[in-house]
């Protein structure tokens, strides 16, 4: 079977844009991808996109132009940008479509995400005694993690410092001031162990992504860089998940070592073969732990190859070279196709101050979110 | 136990009692969640009211309301903290810690079900939860 190409990418800086609705941000991103294809609006065949909050993505043809092609909406939580690559992969793999647009963009309220229980098959009484937040589940889970694995707040701090050295450096990030380990370190605790700048934030932006058949790849200036495998999945039984008023005392798999192990499968490749990877930061925890569930390392190793800065961007693994959610801020439907971009970027050779210092071949992408899904994707030159 | 006030929830845990327990529901396939949500075929069982620290954190920023039910003001929240306790061979229970400073939570130690007054309702009846508290 023939691999898919990503021919054309465009983001929206993330943040906040007070005078851009998410809708706006979108058709931005998407006029950009179609510039750097080198493609008109008219030639592409189909669509798939999707916001969380922003509204529906399929109205962008209002304002793209009404070419009346196929656009379909996906509605995935954090998986939603993964999910509308993996669809668009699987169209173009079909030989049903030659050429297609992928776009993911949103624009949150300020603060924690506001959950409705019912949303989530939950009782009302779980949210109202105080229990309905993300940032809670991410703090137990590393809570557990380091007691069980020797991890310490020295490696959740770098993780962050990290993170926000390496937005400094990217325009389009949100939080483009370095911090300082300090800094960090006498942040506001959040949620223990988790500090104010160990958090990501919601905030706005956007992302598209222009896809091709390796046919009509050939007939396009610019070389791509290929998509060698995407794979969205969920939790096994028995895995720790966010908004869970109980848990199954049997420990099992969840969805980002199924997503992980389905991609290097598509793939054909393992972890070792990785130059840079973008692993879902909704907070430092998140990075450390999915550096393990991803493969990477083994549980317990991150307290090394954060103190040795493994995965800075002169380290053996790059780990979201472009800042990650810590620095460009977490609006849902953008996150995951943000990381796509980057390594795009990062494989072209095009990622300016924060190019990785060497010959990149392979990238990997993966995101998490509730309740309890993951997308991977693995790109190559 | 004399306390006044009613459950914030029904079939949360078994009330007016002595003796409470936390109710779980074992659905038609054998398999034991909390709590008990009614679903066809789901049978309600009473939990154990021991069990161990799996893991904690502490909320510190004042819930969003809704879904929160506190009246409080960001001023007036007091952090609280919650985690999970495993009741061997059940399940784990997402609850609320009480009786504890943070410093002194740690994974695996012994922990025990108890009710306690969360918030009043707009008559000032206390509106009553379940916590877990160290054994002393």
């Amino acid at each position: 079977m023939s691999d898919v190409a990503i021919v054309g990418i465009g983001i929206h800086p993330f943040g906040r844009t007070p005078d851009r609705t998410g809708l706006e941000q979108g058709a931005f991103a998407v006029r950009q991808a179609l510039g750097d294809a080198g493609v008109g609006w008219d030639q592409v065949q189909f669509a798939y996109g999707g916001s969380q909050d922003a509204g529906n993505a399929d109205t962008l043809v209002s304002d793209l132009g009404l070419t009346g092609l196929q656009f379909i909406n996906v509605a995935n939580g954090c998986a939603t940008g993964g999910s509308a690559l993996i669809s668009a992969y699987g169209a173009i793999r079909s030989g049903q479509y030659d050429l297609g647009l992928v776009v993911g963009f949103d624009k949150h309220e300020q603060g924690s995400f506001r959950v409705r229980p019912a949303d989530w098959g939950l009782p009302e009484w779980y949210g109202e005694v105080g229990f309905a937040l993300t940032t809670q589940f991410f703090a137990m889970k590393i809570q557990r993690y380091m007691a069980l694995h020797g991890i310490t707040d020295d490696t959740l701090i770098r993780v962050a410092e990290k993170a926000f050295a390496n937005g400094a450096l990217n325009p389009n990030a949100w939080r483009r001031r370095a911090l300082s380990y300090e800094e960090i370190a006498q942040s506001t605790m959040i949620s223990d162990p988790l500090r104010q700048y160990m958090f990501c934030s919601p905030g706005e932006g956007a992302v598209a992504l222009i896809l091709a058949s390796p046919k009509r790849a050939a007939q396009l200036t610019r070389k791509p860089v290929w998509l060698k495998a995407a794979a969205m999945r969920t939790r096994g039984a028995g895995s720790f998940e966010v908004f869970s008023p109980s848990l199954s005392v049997e420990d099992g798999e969840g969805a980002t070592p199924i997503a992980a192990r389905g991609a290097f499968a598509m793939a054909g490749i393992g972890p070792d073969e990785i130059d840079i990877a973008q692993l879902q930061d909704t907070e430092s925890g998140a990075e450390i732990m999915h550096m393990a569930e991803n493969g990477f390392c083994q549980d317990g190793e991150q307290e090394k190859w954060l103190r040795e800065g493994m995965t800075r961007l002169e380290g053996k693994l790059p780990v979201n070279t472009d800042g990650g959610c810590l620095a460009n801020g977490e609006p849902i439907g953008a996150s995951g196709l943000r990381q796509v971009y980057e390594t795009v970027l990062q494989l072209r050779g095009d990622a300016g101050a924060r190019q990785v210092p060497k010959t990149l071949r392979t990238g990997y992408t993966h995101v998490y979110g509730a309740p309890g899904v993951s997308a991977v994707t693995i790109l190559a030159r | 136990m004399g306390m006044e006030g009613r459950p914030l929830a029904d079939h949360v845990f078994t009330w007016p009692s002595d003796n409470p327990a936390l109710i779980g529901g074992v659905d038609s396939r054998g398999r034991l969640r909390f709590p008990f949500m009614g679903r066809p075929g789901e049978t309600p069982v009473e939990l154990a009211r021991e069990g161990l620290l799996w893991s904690w954190t502490v909320q510190r920023f004042l819930p969003k309301q809704p879904p929160y039910l506190g009246r409080e003001t960001k001023g007036e929240f007091r952090p609280f903290a919650l985690g999970y306790v495993e009741l061997p061979g059940q399940v784990r229970v997402e609850t609320r810690l009480v009786d504890c400073a943070p410093e002194q939570l740690r994974i695996g130690m012994p922990m025990r079900l108890t009710i306690r007054p969360l918030f009043r309702d707009e008559q000032g009846q206390d509106l009553l939860m379940f916590a877990f508290q160290p054994v002393a």
